[in-house]
């Protein structure tokens, strides 16, 4: 595949991943800090280029409807927004999920409660990660830690998202979608047609050829015993994720004898912190999750036998810390360092935290 | 049953259900305006020869199964949001024929931003709205369309503009939007009224194949069971209350508003 | 070579397409480079600032606290960020409206009299590149040939014209900075 040479924002990158990957539709509704997603886009004009639907909806609810409504006819449709855009979609997603439509939506997630700021922030790990809307259901969660990673997430998320027929969201922050970084772009992937939309999503609502019968896209299911079927369809797909589909990546683990674990922008200030705390004799580490759910249990579990402790780093008061302490039941000492609010731990009092909560503890 | 076979002869056959309905039996109270109004839109997207293209999206609300009943492509929207799942299909699928089927409190109370946006968009789209003045599946709450003065569960004493405000009518400020191309609001109460009533749908599935903008039919409609009447009472009380606040009839077409005579 | 760059000013000064333009030069030179702006409705009219990072090794983390070298621009900045430079680090900074200037004895600070110099030249709309060349000779983390190539690269196409001007600018900077203090 040819490469090209880039230099992008996070959230451009995302733009252009949705144009090369084949996406069908993005929908979306300004929020800072991801307004460059669609501006990129409306600049780009994809149209003219692929075909490509974008349209500037009314809310984040209209959109991530217009999400609902694209999927669930078979096409590889998307949006993203910040946190509290991300909120009002919970409805949205949970229907999403509940009818088993695949779709991609990304979080560039800033800091809260409620209006809360527009500065980087991890705090919606939990939102992300255990559902967010009501019912029991599980989203494909994917972190970024680069502009590269945003770009090549993208396509990965589709393959996921149909593989599953399941919602995949790009766990993103603030930083990575304002970073710019160097990028490298591939060939573009050509949208479906109607006829491979046929054959790959055969359930969905194209219109109705004699051929069959109506496809009907629904979360409803008013007999009980059939929708506690549904449900238990959902967790065995989810049980599927687990097992076949988590991601990680390990740094300095191999003689590790502490260890961080950290996801997106915290896993690029840990790496400075294991630079640092290594110069200084430490055995340091990372295990940096990429994918939130499913997340890296078994690996976690696996490392728990083998290092002093752990120290989850996050933007956050501490949510990550809890899958890391189910994962290592107690085999070692796990704490959690973070900063919240939109502010950001330096790599020092990342490392300082380590020495002060584990090492010398 | 040879008896049966011997009546089900083509040449005896009077009237025959489209074959865009399902034969599935709909859960309908008896009296209820849905089934016609399902069985015109039906017949119309048979007539029209576009039951390959068309896709319904269901509300929530008393129609919540009308995807049961419709033999096309169907989705269950989230409360309101059908016009936004609209919006994207037909823009995906432009020459298709996405329609929503919404009810009052659907259409015009939690989703009032999709539906003004929708048609302030000019999508292309054709909107079903039935108006019958109260939330009939949830069992007989006010809607944004309850008359004053009407009873419901939740204004036992009638609706008090105070407490509540005023009937709202969506469908005539829905037509000040430019994006609009037809608006129209109609009855079914009566076989003169059901012809008619087809002919609207008719015209405003043919406006969504000229790609004419948004095309958007109410249907005044009664509720037996919510307004504790008899099917015959409850048309009769149609007439006299409501049609007077929505009075049947076009109120633009082809994009312009009709000039009513004094 | 890593070089942990922080540009701050007012909004509109160009701080942040100073940042950008050598940003795409180091991509273009092969380095490893990152662009963090600050950015919301403290840009609005108010200061500005990003982090540039310039290395030939992976860029761990582009979110920075302590920098190699402080551009400042105007005197919010220069209190925000004098502290900031790590000890032998570098600090630039244009005297124009700076009523403090910087006091610390441990950096090597240098001046730009770049808002000065571009008026006198009627040259306003490339004063950041006054800096970027003042910086430049300094700090020469990009070379020349790449700034010009950077340029290219981060210009629309409709300014390619303006080249050449961007590229005198550097120069006069490069001849216009001042040593402050050697640490």
């Amino acid at each position: 595949m040819a490469k090209e040479l880039k230099l992008m924002k996070g959230n451009e990158a995302i733009a252009e991943a949705a144009i090369r990957s084949g996406c069908d539709g993005y929908f979306g509704y300004p929020i800072t800090p991801q307004s460059e997603v669609m501006e990129y886009l409306m600049l780009e004009k994809p149209w003219e280029k692929t075909g490509m639907v974008v349209l500037q909806a009314e809310s984040e609810t209209s959109s991530i409807n217009m999400v609902y409504g694209g999927a669930g006819a078979g096409k590889k449709v998307m949006t993203s927004s910040s946190s509290p855009g991300i909120s009002l979609m919970q409805e949205g997603l949970t229907y999403l999920a509940g009818a088993e439509l695949p779709c991609l939506v990304v979080n560039v997630v800033r800091g809260g409660p409620g209006l809360g700021t527009i500065q980087p922030s991890q705090a919606d790990y939990f939102q992300a990660t255990k559902g967010g809307g009501h019912g029991d259901y599980q989203l494909y969660v994917l972190a970024p830690a680069s502009v590269q990673e945003m770009y090549d997430f993208v396509f990965d998320a589709w393959d996921i998202a149909f593989k599953y027929r399941n919602p995949v969201m790009i766990l993103s922050d603030g930083a990575i979608g304002q970073v710019m970084e160097k990028l490298y772009v591939g060939d573009y992937v050509p949208r479906w047609t109607d006829e491979q939309i046929r054959k790959i999503a055969p359930w969905a609502t194209f219109g109705k050829p004699t051929t069959r019968d109506h496809n009907i896209i629904t979360s409803l299911e008013l007999d009980s015993a059939k929708q506690e079927l549904h449900n238990l369809k959902l967790q065995a797909k989810y049980r599927e994720m687990e097992k076949n589909d988590v991601r990680y990546e390990e740094i300095n683990c191999e003689d590790a004898e502490y260890l961080f674990v950290a996801y997106g922008s915290s896993a690029r200030i840990a790496q400075k912190a294991i630079q640092l705390g290594r110069e200084k004799g430490l055995k340091v580490g990372l295990l940096r999750p990429i994918t939130l759910f499913p997340f890296p249990t078994k690996r976690l579990a696996e490392l728990s036998k083998k290092v002093k402790g752990m120290l989850s780093v996050e933007m956050s008061a501490g949510q990550m810390v809890m899958d890391v302490r189910l994962a290592t039941e107690n085999r070692c000492k796990v704490e959690h360092y973070g900063r919240f609010g939109g502010m950001i731990p330096t790599p020092h009092e990342v490392l300082e935290a380590m020495e002060t909560k584990i090492i010398n503890a | 049953m040879t008896f049966n076979q011997e009546i089900i002869k083509p040449e005896n056959l009077v009237y025959t259900k489209t074959k865009v309905l399902t034969d599935a039996v709909m859960h309908y109270c008896p009296g209820c305006g849905h089934g016609r109004i399902h069985r015109i839109i039906a017949e119309v997207i048979e007539e029209m020869g576009i039951q390959d293209k068309a896709i319904c999206i269901a509300p929530v609300g008393c129609s919540v199964l009308a995807y049961n009943y419709f033999e096309v492509d169907s989705q269950g929207a989230a409360h309101g949001r059908a016009p936004a799942i609209a919006t994207a299909i037909q823009r995906l699928y432009p020459d298709h024929h996405v329609f929503t089927y919404q009810g009052d409190g659907d259409l015009a109370a939690i989703g009032t931003a999709e539906t003004i946006h929708a048609c302030n968009r000019g999508e292309n789209i054709v909107i079903i709205f039935v108006n019958n003045g109260i939330y009939g599946m949830t069992g007989g709450q006010m809607a944004p369309t309850t008359l004053i003065g009407m009873k419901t569960a939740t204004c036992p004493y009638g609706r008090d503009v105070q407490l509540n405000g005023y009937p709202l009518q969506i469908t005539e400020l829905l037509a000040e939007l430019p994006g609009t191309c037809y608006v129209t609001r109609q009855s079914v109460h009566t076989p003169a009224a059901v012809r008619k009533a087809k002919k609207a749908v008719q015209m405003a599935f043919e406006n969504q194949k000229n790609k004419k903008g948004t095309s958007f039919v109410e249907f005044v409609s009664n509720c037996n069971s919510g307004w504790k009447m008899s099917a015959p009472a409850a048309n009769k009380w149609m007439e006299e209350n409501m049609f007077p606040k929505y009075p049947v009839g076009d109120i633009k077409v082809n994009g312009e508003k009709v000039i009513k005579n004094a | 070579m890593t070089e942990e760059i922080i540009i701050a000013g007012f909004g509109g000064q160009g701080v942040l397409s100073m940042g950008k333009i050598l940003a795409y030069s180091g991509a273009m030179q092969d380095k490893e480079v990152s662009w963090m702006p600050s950015y919301g409705p403290e840009m609005r009219g108010g200061t500005a600032n990003v982090s540039v990072i310039i290395s030939d090794e992976r860029i761990s983390s582009p979110i920075i606290s302590q920098f190699d070298t402080a551009i400042i621009l105007n005197q919010q900045s220069l209190d925000k960020f004098e502290n900031s430079v790590k000890a032998g680090g570098t600090l630039l900074y244009d005297p124009n409206g700076i009523t403090k200037p910087p006091t610390r004895k441990d950096i090597n600070i240098y001046k730009v009299a770049a808002t000065e110099k571009s008026a006198e030249l009627g040259m306003s709309k490339v004063f950041n590149m006054i800096v970027l060349g003042a910086f430049l000779k300094v700090k020469p983390v990009v070379t020349e040939e790449f700034i010009e190539k950077g340029l290219f690269k981060s210009l629309p196409e409709r300014h390619h014209k303006l080249i050449p001007e961007n590229l005198k600018a550097v120069q006069t900077g490069k001849e216009l900075v001042e040593t402050v203090n050697k640490s």
